[in-house]
């Protein structure tokens, strides 16, 4: 621990808040994924972003610009395809997933004499992360308690039986698009805390935890924010003190949590039998 | 008699292939009307035209200004629509048929969920309210979908093959709840179930690509043969009794 006070002290408030916003952003976005089956296609969305952390290096501007563009593009690619129901969606997500990592491994091994820090793309590393980010986690925090506050009962029936929301809204595919949007950028701002590899798991864990102990969509978003916060503060303070790589510890952690709280619910568990297996 | 909605000359069709032609269809309030024809002859392609999932290619549709200005249209879809798996409780599906009122950013006030809790209570599913879909039984999800479908006290209320999924103990108290909520809503349904429904309904339409509108519960196989309908046919007069007759043909 060497350093004067301020920097640590810095350094801690960057943690807090990173892991308050993350917790946020992936507590929301996690809820929707995990209760649409969307699990997979969050992967593809995730590691399609990589191409665009290449593609960002290799053109001089900043990579997780280039992965939101990534993600967004290729989230709103794969809900059009599945609502065109064009070709198989998990073939079509299994290719775009190994074509981003292709594309962005390929344009950063392109990159003249800058061999930028892999590893914390991958994984997650509490260096990488800027103020920029945390202000920018913290901005998509506010932009989704919004827009799930003001959209709480459309985006739940959605989700449920769209074909019942079609017939009294004409704008069931456009909430889809930008709902899906939203989700994409979540993951790709998460990236920074968690790696590209990892953030998955940041965004799935918390609300499975939650669904163990309750069914209401609105509790397994408050549980999973709490979960998420529990899991990526405690992650981010064994990280600091051991010096391992904080998105590792995050997950690991989280996973901790999560087989906890499993044996809990066995033990204390009476007549509610809750369908948890939906990942 | 005010009308609900009248079709005219209504052609619809899945790219080329036309499922309904020239339809008219004028529904007053109050109607029960059994929607009844053969497999793929467009009883699930009207009710797609009515609730504007499907736009006709041809002819026109009015509606009275109850069911445009105040949305009091409700659906009772064939079950598998909904994820059973989905954390969402019987009380909060219950109120999702307000939303056709609401609109995208709707919130449920109190008044709201004491209205669900009345539906719930009327339909026996108060003991329920807080469970998952897949947590209970098939005939329990349909009343819970059917609570989706009233809550909004609908003035015309879509059903499509209720008859599907329902055990035989609870079909008699559902089609007693039909008729007593008939009384303060018109009711379409589908069904292929001409004999069971002829007794509860007020009028039949038989849909095999057009449509014939017939104005009373009693219907002989002369008229289905009139009809281009064919389907299994029961009727009942004064002593309640079945002929059962196959149609061929009906081009």
């Amino acid at each position: 621990m060497v350093g004067s006070s301020i920097f640590q002290y810095d350094f801690i408030l960057k943690g807090l808040l990173g892991a308050v916003f993350a917790s946020i952003t992936a507590g929301l976005a996690g809820t929707y994924i995990v209760s649409r089956k969307m699990v997979f296609l969050s992967g593809g969305i995730t590691h399609a972003s990589f191409g665009g952390i290449g593609i960002g290096y290799f053109a001089g501007i900043n990579p997780i610009l280039g992965a939101a563009v990534f993600g967004i593009l290729s989230a709103l690619g794969v809900e059009y395809l599945s609502v065109r129901q064009k070709i198989r969606e998990d073939s079509a997500i299994g290719i775009l997933w190994a074509f981003g990592m292709a594309t962005g491994i390929i344009f950063i091994y392109l990159t003249p004499g800058y061999s930028p820090d892999l590893m914390g793309y991958l994984f997650g590393s509490i260096l990488t992360v800027t103020n920029a980010d945390i202000i920018a986690l913290g901005v998509m925090s506010v932009v989704l308690i919004l827009y799930f506050t003001v959209f709480y009962r459309t985006i739940l029936y959605i989700s449920f039986d769209e074909m019942f929301a079609r017939t009294y809204s004409s704008y069931v595919d456009i909430l889809k698009y930008i709902t899906t949007s939203l989700i994409a950028l979540t993951i790709v701002l998460n990236i920074r805390m968690a790696g590209v590899i990892l953030v998955l798991s940041l965004l799935t864990i918390p609300p499975n935890i939650a669904l163990l102990f309750t069914r209401s969509y609105f509790k397994i978003v408050l549980w999973s924010v709490i979960a998420g916060f529990a899991g990526t503060s405690a992650g981010y303070a064994i990280s600091f003190f051991a010096g391992i790589p904080v998105g590792a510890t995050i997950i690991f952690t989280l996973v901790i949590i999560w087989i906890a709280a499993k044996i809990v619910q066995r033990i204390t568990r009476k007549e509610l039998v809750v369908k948890a297996d939906i990942v | 008699m005010a009308y609900l909605f009248e079709m005219k000359s209504v052609s619809a069709s899945y790219g080329s292939s036309i499922v309904l032609k020239d339809v008219n269809l004028r529904v007053v309030e109050n109607d029960f009307i059994g929607v009844i024809g053969p497999n793929g002859g467009g009883k699930t392609t009207l009710l797609k035209v009515i609730l504007g999932l499907l736009k006709p290619v041809s002819g026109n549709i009015m509606f009275n200004t109850v069911l445009i200005n105040d949305r009091r249209t409700g659906y009772l879809p064939q079950i598998s629509t909904g994820d059973s798996n989905y954390p969402v409780t019987v009380r909060d599906i219950v109120l999702s048929g307000l939303m056709i009122q609401k609109g995208l950013a709707g919130r449920m006030s109190v008044h709201d969920k004491k209205k669900a809790e009345m539906v719930m209570e009327e339909l026996g599913l108060s003991g329920i309210s807080e469970a998952m879909l897949n947590e209970i039984s098939g005939g329990q999800a349909q009343r819970v979908l059917l609570g989706r479908a009233i809550i909004g006290d609908p003035k015309l209320l879509l059903l499509d093959e209720p008859g599907n999924f329902v055990d035989s103990t609870f079909e008699i108290d559902f089609y007693e709840k039909l008729r007593i909520l008939n009384n303060r809503m018109a009711i379409l349904m589908v069904s292929h179930d001409v004999g069971t429904i002829s007794q509860h309904i007020k009028s039949f339409a038989c849909v095999n690509r057009t449509l014939h509108y017939h104005p009373s519960q009693e219907i002989t196989s002369q008229d289905l043969l009139a009809y281009g309908c064919p389907i299994q046919l029961v009727t009942h007069g004064q002593v309640p009794h079945t002929v059962l007759k196959f149609h061929n043909g009906g081009k």
